[in-house]
């Protein structure tokens, strides 16, 4: 498959990910599309792992090569689950303080 | 047209369809559970790039761990289409104007890069996604940042108890 149908793929999940952050209010789903950027990312570094491997390949040096991609989605995906347990235990205490999720009631920083 | 393609091209779309049912659902937990569709349609990915550990990884920690945290926290709150917070039509308006050119402009760049084209990924084939490549390859060159991972998860631990406590 081209590399450029893994790109087009993870961009205009990225994107989507941007617009949800951009259009919605409610602080999980703002949270949910950050994981879903996350994911586009994920795949986008798979894929060019294996772009990396197949071009080792044909110059006939194969080994590892590429494998590093891997490894750095294993490491996002670890650096997600922490994220997601502290920013959960976050909103869990705005709702218990301000009875919502709304992000609007978020801006009392502001002065 | 082989069987990789059309498996490439229906997980895309499932991918794209669950990603936009996310954004347009006005109930929580309707947007959760296409967000696990869409982790499905990423792990299918990574299957059909022989990836299969990261697969496995996929599904076990986002669709079934940070997914069901997430259901867990939207049930306890007790959220639903009523409570459902709206931004106006104009500032939707303008955020979907900004993602749109956002992916305008990536999607022309990549069709425009020379580096890129006859590039091919590697389908179906290649041993460097199976478990016991990446477990020598983590346990030898990797092992460092392996350990400061189980120290981050440590704080991130402490920091959820810390702040979810009732004081």
């Amino acid at each position: 498959m081209p590399i450029q149908y893994y790109i087009a793929l993870a961009a205009v999940l990225f994107c989507i990910g941007i617009t949800g952050v951009l259009i919605r209010r409610n602080a999980i789903i703002i949270f949910m599309c950050i994981e879903l950027m996350l994911n586009a990312t994920n795949l986008l570094l798979v894929a060019f792992s294996k772009m990396h491997h197949a071009t080792a390949l044909s110059l006939g040096k194969a080994g590892n090569a590429g494998i590093d991609g891997q490894l750095y989605v294993f490491f996002v995906m670890v650096v997600a689950a922490a994220e997601v347990s502290v920013g959960l235990a976050i909103i869990v205490m705005m709702y218990r303080n301000v009875h919502s999720v709304d992000i609007n009631f978020l801006n009392r920083l502001k002065n | 047209m082989g069987l990789t393609s059309i498996i490439f091209w229906g997980l895309s779309v499932l991918a794209i369809v669950g990603a936009l049912m996310v954004l347009f659902s006005k109930n929580p937990i309707h947007s959760i559970l296409w967000l696990v569709s869409v982790f499905f349609a990423i792990s299918g990915h990574y299957i059909l790039l022989n990836a299969q550990f990261l697969a496995v990884v996929n599904i076990i920690v986002y669709a079934g761990a940070i997914m069901v945290l997430f259901l867990f926290v939207v049930m306890l709150m007790n959220l639903n289409n009523q409570t459902e917070p709206q931004k106006s039509l104009w500032i939707k308006l303008a955020g979907i104007i900004s993602g749109g050119m956002v992916l305008l402009v990536m999607i022309s760049t990549i069709r425009s890069a020379a580096d890129l084209t006859g590039k091919q990924a590697l389908m179906n084939e290649g041993d460097i996604g199976l478990i016991a490549n990446l477990g020598k390859v983590l346990f030898s060159e990797y092992v460092v940042p392996f350990e400061v991972s189980s120290i981050l998860f440590l704080s991130a631990m402490v920091g959820a108890v810390v702040i979810g406590k009732k004081d």
